[in-house]
Formats: structure tokens, sequence, C-alpha cells
């Protein structure tokens, strides 16, 4: 307590600026760790297996037009594991995005039907109530700070009785009425549900739009203020907050876009079969978390890629129909996949310990 | 300085500061309450460009809410809060951020799994293109954060291993760094010296010396009265969420103020009360006249 004490403050001079170099402390990591380190790493090197795998034990993978039909069913399920893994990403996720498909597909299908409307005004009213289903999500969850499994449970209940009770209401049976005759519905199936040749090859459109939904994903997470958001709020959403991140506007936009996802598949199996079940989709919610989980995505938040879901939903899609292909029995799909979660998870867990370790 | 002229290229208002004398940041009797909890009640503050005001406080004094108000994490429930001399309500860090207002956080606001630029960066981005095709301009991005830190006196070789492997020291300094380059006008630093060594904490005291010296506003939050001495320009003491002293640099010494921190008038109090005590010896204890310095005191913290 005897400090000298100075008359006026201490001035100081600011630190000198280093020298373009290291202080020594700190060496570079390998390439090969750094590479490592990616979170879509993990699930390439298990997609890669699980495709050996297959082309081993069931010879008819070999096949281009199999390789066609596993792509397609990769999209469908890859198409909702894009949205869902951002929204993960972003700290959250979302149980009602498998019966959000089918509201949609429902709305646009009932709307139209019923009203003797062009197709498109339908598939409009969809995209209304799937971005309004989001909306809600996210508002809920913002407002009242619970936790989103349970908000999103609710959501998830709520769409899955609303499916069943008013189809049955309108329809008065548990499917909607074939729109195929109606106006607008070749141009609509052109757009969401149409095919086209490689090399002899038929292939679903949706193939493209998961790639090319996933190139735009990639480049919104890592290139842009809003991806850069999405990890922030995911990482620590009170230190986002702090720095002036708009929290509610990227967490509300974010289970919008799963909602944008959900239209879209919607649209896609309306367009496909005319018609829509409304007891399905239920389910489905698990297997596109599990998609982004598989690909790398923590369910905590906070870290992720939208690549990894990619290979994420083609593992999925490898296994249902190599199954089918090997000449297996199909109910050993679910059995599958969840030693593949388990499995994935455990390798992206060790892979992220051994790359970030210092 | 010369070393720090780069700053100048900040994303930052470079106003003058205002010349005739009204305080960039003002609390006049403010106060919040968190339900029937009042964590704060009838503070005045005064943040002049150019100086350094310490608030000082011990557990539990209001420090963190006033910051938070300050910074527009809550809003005062109670008396005014001007910015140049007119009244506002923040409602989000955001707005704060916007009137030149900027926070370094007790628990730093870092996202510990994202790049050190990024975090350096979050929430005031670099961009460029037009929308749609808007993007980071992650190039400029990482120079940039890379000559602050540089400045700061941290070399980092990678800028993309996540913040969270850094030290606790290199991440305060980032944290400041972030600071000081987007705080054009007021920065606030929240026990920036709480969790470091020695040799960090000089680091840290010479960049508000820096800050100070390029007419920044500092607030500057500690516990510790030797760290707020060597750099303060006016001393406010809290306790129990009212101000118990505020007093410029010339009407007060550093054995007040750490007799004020440590609670001053209680300590005397206590001092009278072992005296009645047998067996301590209260001739060791230093005298009363001693601990209640004569300074200008606000009443309500002998309450």
């Amino acid at each position: 307590m005897s400090m000298t004490q100075q008359a006026a403050p201490a001035v100081e001079t600011p630190p000198a600026s280093g020298p373009k170099q290291s202080d020594g402390r700190t060496a570079q990591r390998p390439l090969a760790l750094k590479l490592l380190a990616r979170p879509e790493v993990g699930v390439f090197l298990g997609a890669v297996a699980v495709y050996v795998f297959f082309l081993a034990a069931a010879p008819p993978v070999r096949e281009a037009s199999a390789m066609a039909n596993i792509l397609y069913q990769s999209s469908t399920i890859g198409l909702m594991a894009l949205p869902v893994a951002l929204l993960m990403i972003g700290g959250e996720f979302d149980l009602s995005a498998g019966v959000a498909v089918i509201t949609s597909a429902l709305t646009a299908s009932m709307v139209s039907y019923q009203l003797s409307m062009n197709v498109w005004v339908g598939v409009i009213s969809a995209l209304v109530v799937s971005l309004a289903v989001g909306a809600f999500n996210g508002w809920m969850l913002v407002k009242t700070g619970l936790p989103s499994f349970l908000v999103t449970l609710g959501t998830f209940l709520i769409l899955q009785g609303v499916n069943l009770a008013v189809t049955k209401l309108v329809t008065g049976n548990v499917a909607t009425d074939n729109i195929s005759d109606m106006d607008g519905f070749a141009q609509a199936k052109a757009i969401f549900a149409s095919t086209f040749q490689v090399g002899g090859v038929t292939v679903k459109i949706t193939v493209v739009y998961w790639l090319v939904f996933a190139a735009l994903a990639t480049w919104v997470l890592l290139r842009t203020k809003y991806g850069n958001w999405i990890f922030a709020v995911g990482g620590n959403q009170d230190s986002a907050r702090a720095v002036g991140v708009p929290v509610t506007f990227t967490k509300i936009s974010l289970f919008m876009l799963v909602g944008l996802g959900a239209w879209f598949v919607g649209m896609h199996n309306l367009f496909s079969f005319s018609t829509v079940q409304s007891g399905e989709g239920v389910g489905q919610e698990l297997i596109y978390i599990a998609a982004a989980v598989i690909g790398g995505c923590l369910l905590t938040g906070g870290y992720g890629s939208a690549i990894g879901p990619v290979f994420g939903a083609f593992m999925f899609g490898m296994v249902n129909q190599g199954i089918v292909y090997a000449g297996w029995n199909p109910d050993w799909f679910k059995a599958f996949l969840g030693v593949m979660l388990l499995g994935a998870t455990l390798i992206n867990l060790w892979v992220r310990r051994t790359a970030t370790r210092r | 300085m010369a070393t720090n002229e780069s700053q100048a290229a900040g994303a930052v208002l470079k106003d003058t500061p205002p010349t005739d004398g009204t305080p960039t940041v003002e609390l006049r009797r403010a106060g919040k309450a968190y339900g029937n909890i009042r964590a704060l009640h009838g503070v005045d503050l005064q943040v002049h460009p150019g100086k350094v005001t310490c608030v000082l406080g011990d557990n539990g004094a209001g420090k963190s809410t006033l910051i938070k108000i300050i910074s527009g994490l809550h809003r005062h429930t109670e008396g005014e809060f001007l910015v140049d001399g007119e009244p506002v309500h923040f409602s989000t860090p955001r707005e704060a951020l916007d009137r030149g207002i900027a926070t370094v956080y007790q628990d730093l606001a870092t996202v510990p799994l994202m790049p050190v630029w990024r975090n350096f960066f979050l929430g005031s981005e670099m961009t460029k293109g037009a929308w749609p095709l808007r993007r980071l301009d992650i190039e400029k991005m990482k120079k940039t954060a890379d000559e602050e830190l540089r400045n700061m006196g941290i070399v980092l070789d990678d800028l993309e291993q996540p913040i969270g492997t850094l030290s606790g020291g290199q991440r305060q300094c980032v944290a400041i760094a972030r600071a000081v380059y987007f705080g054009a006008r007021v920065l606030i630093l929240d026990e920036p010296t709480a969790a470091l060594g020695v040799k960090q904490s000089g680091v840290v005291l010479k960049y508000i010396a820096a800050a100070r010296d390029r007419g920044l506003g500092v607030i500057f939050i500690t516990h510790n009265p030797h760290h707020a001495y060597m750099v303060g320009d006016h001393f406010s003491v809290l306790r129990l969420g009212t101000m118990e002293l505020s007093a410029p640099r010339s009407e007060i010494s550093l054995e007040e103020l750490t007799n004020h921190m440590a609670g001053g008038a209680e300590l005397a109090a206590l001092k009278h009360e072992l005296a009645q005590v047998s067996g301590v010896d209260v001739e060791e204890l230093p005298e009363e006249e001693d601990l209640t310095a004569s300074v200008a005191a606000t009443s309500e913290g002998k309450s």
C-alpha cells in the first residue's frame, strides 16, 4: 500500500507492433490434421465405406440406374436434412419437420382441389402455411425461451393431428383426391418432380436441386454474414447478442428455412404421386436430424457444415436401397441406421478430438 | 502512438468529440430493478472523451448491472441515461454500438468454436459485392484482425484456429482489440485484468491508456484500486447498488481509494465493534481518520 503515487495518470505507450513472425509457441498444424478437423470428413469416409460395402455385397448396386435410384432416395432426405442441419448449427432442432412436409402437400392439394383452382394457388398457399409454421416455431422459441425440443414437439403433435383430422373432415378420407388432371399440374410437375436422361439413365430432378441447394447453403454458411450469425447463435447465443448479432432474426429465419424445405419436399411428393396420405411423415424428422448429425453437425449447435449432411443423406439412401438390392429383409434398415448413427457420431467425436488437440 | 495509426482504418465514426464539455455518456440518478430487487440506485456517472472513468466495487456492488445498462443489454428503470446530452433507451447492444459504445464483457462475448478472425468481426462483418452476391471480405478481415492483434502485442500465426483454443489472456486481448477497433468513442471494460497475470495486466493497462490518448472515453470496471489508479482520471466506488464515492483524481489518493474499496466507513464501524470485544488488539488497526477520507461521498453509501 506504500506505492508511490503519480500526480498525473501514468501515460504509457502502446505495445510495439510485433514483427511478422510467430512467437514460437504455436506450431503449424499438419495439413492432414487440419483437413481432419473439417466437420464433413468423418461422414465422407463413412459414406465411402458404406458405398464400397454395398458394391461388394449387392452386385446390382454397380449399375448406373441403381445409383440414380439411390441418389433419388438420398435427395428426398437430403433436401430436408440441409435446412435441418443449418438449424442445428444455429443451436436448435425441429421435431415438426417430418409432418410439416405432409402439411404442406395436404394444403396445396386440398386448397386447389376443393376450390377448383389452378394448382399454383395451392402451391403458393402451401408456401405461406409452411413459412408460417416455421415462423411460429421460431417466434415461440424466442419469446418463451423454452427449449426447441418442447416447442417443436408441440408443433409436431398439433400438425400430426391437424393433418389427419382436417383431411378426414374435408375429403372424408385419409388421403387427398387425385389432382393430376387439374390446371397447372403438368407445369408444377415439371418443376418439382420431373426427370431427365443422362446417358440412358433416368435421373430425378430432386437430385439436382439437392446438390445445388447444398452448394448454396455451403456458400451462405461460410461466405456470408448470415452464415457467420448461424454459427454464432448456435455457438454462444449470449455472446452473439452482446456483439450485435440479430439473434431473434437468425433463429426465426432458420425455422422458416426449415419450413421452406418442408414446402419444397412436400410439393415434390404431391406432384410425384398426385395424392397425399395424411398420416405420413411421422418419424421422418428423426431421419433428417440423424442425417445432419451423421453429417458432422453438433447437436448442441455452433459446429457443422452443409456438405456433411449431403453425405449423411447419401448414407441413408445407400443403406435403404442397398438392402433391397442385396436381397435382404428391408426390416433391417432401421437397425442399420442405428448402428450407422452411433458409428458416425463416435467417428466424428474421435476425429474432432484428435484434430483439434493442440 | 505510431504503431496504432492503422486504427484509423477502422469501420468507425471518426467524429471529433464535442468540445463544449458535454459528456459522451452520462447517467443521472440512474438505477435498475430486477423485479423487487434493486440492483442499482441513484447512480451518477460521466464519461468524457479522452478520460478514463474507473468504477470500483466489491462483488455484487452493481458494477455489472451498470455496464449492462450502458452497453444496451438491460434498460434502466429509473433516472436518466444520456448520450451526447440526449436521453436514450437502448433495447439491444446493437443500438449502443451504433452510438459508438463498445464493451468488453467479463465473459468476453466470444464464440469458442469460431475462428479468431470471425470472432473479431462478429456482428460487424466486412462485406464486398452487391446483394445477393454480397459476401464476407475474408482477406481484408483476416488482414485487419492480424494487424490489430499485433498492435496489441499478440502474434497468432493461425487466425483460423477456434478462439476457444487461446489462453485466457490472449482471448482478453482479442476482445479488447476488437472493442477498441469498433468502439469509436466510448470503450467499456468489465474487469479486464481480473483473470490476467501481472504482465498481461500491464498490456491491458497500456491499451487503456492508448485508447484514452486516442480520444476515447473509457469506463474501466475493476476491483483492483492499484490498476484503477494507474490509468484513471475519475473514480467512482459502488457499494450495494449505490454510489459511495465519486471523485476526480486530484481529490483522492491511492490509500483513500483503497480504503473505500475495502469498505471505508464500514471498516471503521467494525473496528469500533471489535474494540468492545476483549482479546482483539485494535491498536494495530488503522486510525478512523484514515479510513473516512474527506471526499465528496454521496449520502446513500452510508445507508
